[in-house]
C-alpha cells in the first residue's frame, strides 16, 4: 500500500513546518520577551524622556542588561515614570545614574546606566535618583541659536566701549 | 419475528416546499421478495427510498422497518437501523478515491474491528458474487458503467443487509449489462435470504424478476399487484406504462398554454 | 422578469443581502456540527493525516518557491529604499518584519485558498453530486464525520506550518539578494533582524494570524463544497466562491488583527 509514504510525505511535512517556527524563533526572531531571565524592576523619573518607547533596550557600557516595560506620566511630580527590568546578573549600585540616550544620530532611544560607588545594591521595586533627561534637538538648536545671538549681542554691546 | 412484512408504509405523505410529492402512501413489503415501484419520471418513487432510509422526514404518515420506526431525529437508532439496510444508487455512487476493494470494504472496516485478513475474505466473497473478483485493485474510474453499478451493489451488500434497496439500477446499461444486473437483483436477493425494493421504469426487466409491482403516478399509488397482474391491467395509465405507448392519459407536454397562443396564430 | 430596472436592483439587493445572512446563518450552524463531529478525527488520526498530506503536502512547493521570491523581490526593494536614507544595514529587520508579520501568513494563506481551498470545495462539491455522501449517508457513516471533519482539520494543521515555511523561505530569499548578490553585511544583517524581530510580539502573532486564516479558509472550503449545487456550474461556482470569499476573509481579519496586535507599538 502506498499509505506508508503518504505518512512520511506527512511526517516530512510537519518537520519542516515546525523547523521553519524554530528558525523563525532562533535565527530571525529573539527570544527576548519569552526567555526572560531572572530579572528586577526599577524605576526612574526622568524630566523628558523624548522618544523613548516600552521594550526599548536598558544599557549599561553598550550591552543590553534590560528592557524598559512600562512608561507613565506621574501626576504628583510631572515627570515621566519609567518602569525597567533588569537582569539579576547584572546587580547595580543604589546611585546608578540613568540618561535616556540615542544610539547614532536619528536612532532608536534607550536608556543608559552608568553605575555610581555606592557599595549598596539595587533591590527590586528601588527608584533611581539620578536621572539625566533626553537631549530635544529642538531645544538644542534653539539653545545653540539663543546663545550665539547672546554672544553676538555681547560683541555689540562691547564695540562702543 | 412479528410481522410478515419487513417494511410498512403507513398513510406517508411528503411534500418538497409547497409541492406534494407523495400523498397517502400505503405499502407493504413482505419478507424476501422482490418488489418493484414504478411510474415514470418524477412520480416520487425515489422519494420512496430515501424516507425508507430516513435521509428525507415525510410531513404525515410513518414508515416502519422491522417493527421499529424510522425516524430521522434519533440518529443513533436510525444509524442502527441502516445497517441491515444496503441501498445502489443510480449511477454507483463509489468513492472515486477509493480502489474497488476498498470501496467493498469501506463499511465493513467502519462498521466492525475485524482483523484485515478478515476484511479480505469478506471483500473477496463479496465481490466474487457480483463477478467482479478479478477488478478488486481497479479505481472505479476505470470501470465501465455496468461494472461500477455491480462493484456498487457488492458494496451495498457488504455487510449482509436484511434490506436492499436498488434507485434505478438498470439506468443507462447496455442490454447484457441490464440482464446480469437483473439478474444479480433476484440471485442475491435468494440467497441472502434478504428482502429487495427496486426502483426503476424498466418496465420489462423489472416485470421479469420481481414478485410484486406498486405503480405510482404523480405521488399516488395507482396500480398494484404481480408482474401478471399488471401486464393484465387495463387502467389506460398502467397500460399506456407498461406497453411504453406515447399517446395516452400522460401527456409528454410540460402543462403550458397551447401551442397556437404561445405562437401568436 | 417582467420587473423595471429599479425595481429589480433595490428587490435584488434585498434578496441578495437576506441570502447572504441566510448562508451565514447555515454556516454558522455547519461550522458548529463540524466541531461537534470531530470526535472521529481525534479517534483515528490516519483520516487527517490522509487528509495533510492532501492539503498540506501538496502546497509545499509553491509555498517555497512563491516565499522564495517574495523574499528576494522585498531584498531588493528594500534595499533599493534603503539606501536613500543610508540605512542598508536595516534589510534584514525590513525583510523579517514584513514576512513574519505580515506577507507570510497573508500571501501563503491566499495560496493555500487557491491552492488547497479550492480541491476541498471541489472534491467534496463532487461527492455529494455524485451522491457519494449519500451513499455514505446510506451506510450509517457520517459524512460530516468522515469526510468534512478531517479535511477541516488538516487545513487547520497544515495552514500555520506553510506560514511558517513562506516566511523561513523568506527570509532566506532576501538573505540571497541581500546579502550574497548585493553585498550588504552578513553580520549586520543577522544581527539587526535578530534585534529588531521579537518572538512573540511578531513571529508568534504571525502564528496566531495563520492559524486564525487556516481556521477561516478551511471552514469556508468544506461549507462550499457541502453547500454546492449538485451539478457541473454548482460545483464550479462554489469552487470559485471558495477562493473569492477566502481571500477577502483573509484581508479582512488581517486588518482587523493586525490593528489589534500592533497598534500599540
Amino acid at each position: 500500500m502506498q499509505r506508508t509514504t503518504l505518512d512520511l510525505w506527512v511526517g516530512l511535512f510537519v518537520m519542516a513546518g515546525v523547523a521553519a517556527l524554530v528558525i523563525l524563533a532562533l535565527k530571525v526572531g529573539n527570544m527576548g520577551s519569552f526567555s526572560a531571565p531572572e530579572s528586577y524592576t526599577v524605576y526612574a523619573e526622568f524630566d523628558n524622556i523624548g522618544g523613548l518607547k516600552a521594550r526599548a533596550p536598558v544599557k549599561s557600557a553598550g550591552v543590553v542588561v534590560g528592557r524598559v516595560t512600562g512608561i507613565e506620566f506621574d501626576t504628583q511630580s510631572y515627570k515621566a515614570r519609567v518602569r525597567m527590568e533588569l537582569e539579576k546578573r547584572y546587580p547595580f549600585s543604589k546611585d546608578t545614574a540613568a540618561s535616556v540616550l540615542t544610539s547614532g544620530l536619528l536612532g532608536e532611544q534607550y536608556v543608559g546606566l552608568e553605575t555610581g560607588a555606592d557599595s549598596a545594591m539595587l533591590k527590586d521595586q528601588d527608584k533611581l535618583t539620578l536621572t539625566q533627561s533626553a537631549v530635544v534637538l529642538e531645544k538644542l538648536i534653539g539653545q545653540f541659536l539663543y546663545s550665539k545671538a547672546a554672544e553676538g549681542g555681547g560683541k555689540n554691546e562691547a564695540a562702543p566701549k | 419475528m412479528s410481522s410478515e412484512y419487513l417494511v410498512e408504509i403507513r398513510d406517508l405523505t411528503y411534500a418538497y416546499g409547497e409541492r406534494p410529492v407523495l400523498q397517502n402512501i400505503e405499502m407493504a413489503i413482505p419478507r424476501g421478495k422482490v418488489v418493484a415501484i414504478m411510474g415514470i419520471s418524477g412520480s416520487g418513487k425515489t422519494t420512496i427510498l430515501r424516507l425508507i432510509g430516513g435521509v428525507l422526514r415525510a410531513q404525515r404518515g410513518e414508515v416502519l422497518f422491522d417493527g421499529v420506526r424510522v425516524d430521522p431525529h434519533d440518529r443513533a437508532r436510525l444509524y442502527r437501523l441502516r445497517r441491515r439496510m444496503g441501498m445502489l444508487f443510480q449511477f454507483g455512487a463509489l468513492f472515486t478515491d477509493l480502489s474497488v476493494f476498498d470501496n467493498v470494504a469501506f463499511q465493513i472496516r467502519e462498521h466492525s474491528e475485524l482483523p484485515e485478513s478478515m476484511v479480505r475474505d469478506l471483500v473477496l466473497m463479496k465481490l466474487h458474487a457480483v463477478g467482479l473478483r478479478a477488478a478488486q485493485a481497479a479505481m472505479p474510474g476505470e470501470l465501465s458503467g455496468g461494472m461500477a453499478r455491480r462493484v456498487a451493489l457488492a458494496r451495498a451488500i457488504a455487510l449482509d443487509p436484511t434490506l436492499i434497496m436498488y434507485d434505478e439500477p438498470f439506468t443507462g446499461l447496455d442490454p447484457i449489462a441490464l440482464g446480469v444486473i437483473a439478474n444479480l437483483v433476484r440471485t442475491l436477493n435468494d440467497a441472502l435470504g434478504a428482502t429487495s425494493i427496486v426502483v426503476t421504469h424498466d418496465v420489462e426487466e423489472a416485470l421479469e424478476v420481481v414478485d410484486y409491482v406498486y405503480y405510482l403516478s404523480e405521488g399516488r399509488i395507482v396500480a398494484q399487484g404481480t408482474p401478471e397482474e399488471m401486464r393484465a391491467n387495463v387502467d389506460p395509465l398502467v397500460r399506456q406504462f407498461v406497453y411504453g405507448q406515447a399517446d395516452g392519459p400522460v401527456s409528454q407536454q410540460y402543462p403550458s398554454r397551447p401551442i397556437a397562443e404561445e405562437l401568436g396564430v | 422578469m417582467m420587473f423595471g430596472r429599479d425595481a429589480l436592483s433595490v428587490r435584488g439587493l434585498g434578496a441578495n443581502s437576506i441570502d447572504a445572512l441566510w448562508r451565514l446563518g447555515y454556516a454558522t450552524r455547519f461550522f458548529g456540527l463540524t466541531l461537534s463531529h470531530s470526535g472521529t478525527c481525534g479517534r483515528r488520526p490516519r483520516l487527517v493525516v490522509r487528509e495533510v498530506y492532501y492539503t498540506g503536502v501538496l502546497s509545499l512547493v509553491i509555498i517555497l518557491v512563491s516565499g522564495l521570491f517574495v523574499g528576494m523581490v522585498l531584498g531588493f526593494q528594500g534595499y533599493q529604499t534603503l539606501t536613500t536614507y543610508g540605512s542598508e544595514s536595516a534589510l534584514g529587520v525590513l525583510v523579517a518584519l514584513s514576512l513574519v508579520r505580515e506577507l507570510g501568513p497573508v500571501v501563503s494563506a491566499l495560496l493555500f485558498a487557491s491552492r488547497a481551498g479550492s480541491a476541498i470545495t471541489a472534491e467534496i462539491g463532487l461527492m455529494k453530486a455524485t451522491e457519494q455522501l449519500a451513499a455514505m449517508e446510506m451506510m450509517a457513516v457520517d459524512p460530516i464525520a468522515r469526510v468534512i471533519a478531517p479535511r477541516y482539520w488538516a487545513g487547520v494543521i497544515s495552514m500555520p506550518l506553510l506560514a511558517a515555511m513562506f516566511s523561513a523561505m523568506g527570509v532566506f530569499g532576501g538573505y540571497l539578494v541581500g546579502v550574497v548578490l548585493i553585498g550588504v553585511d552578513e553580520g549586520t544583517f543577522w544581527s539587526q533582524m535578530q534585534a529588531a524581530v521579537d518572538v512573540r510580539e511578531d513571529v508568534f502573532n504571525g502564528v496566531i494570524k495563520s492559524v486564525v486564516f487556516g481556521i477561516a479558509i478551511s471552514w469556508i472550503a468544506v461549507f462550499e463544497g457541502y453547500d454546492a449545487p449538485p451539478t457541473a456550474e454548482g460545483v464550479s461556482g462554489a469552487t470559485t466562491r471558495t477562493v473569492v470569499t477566502s481571500s477577502l476573509v483573509v484581508l479582512g481579519l488581517d486588518f482587523i488583527m493586525t490593528a489589534f496586535m500592533f497598534r500599540g507599538m
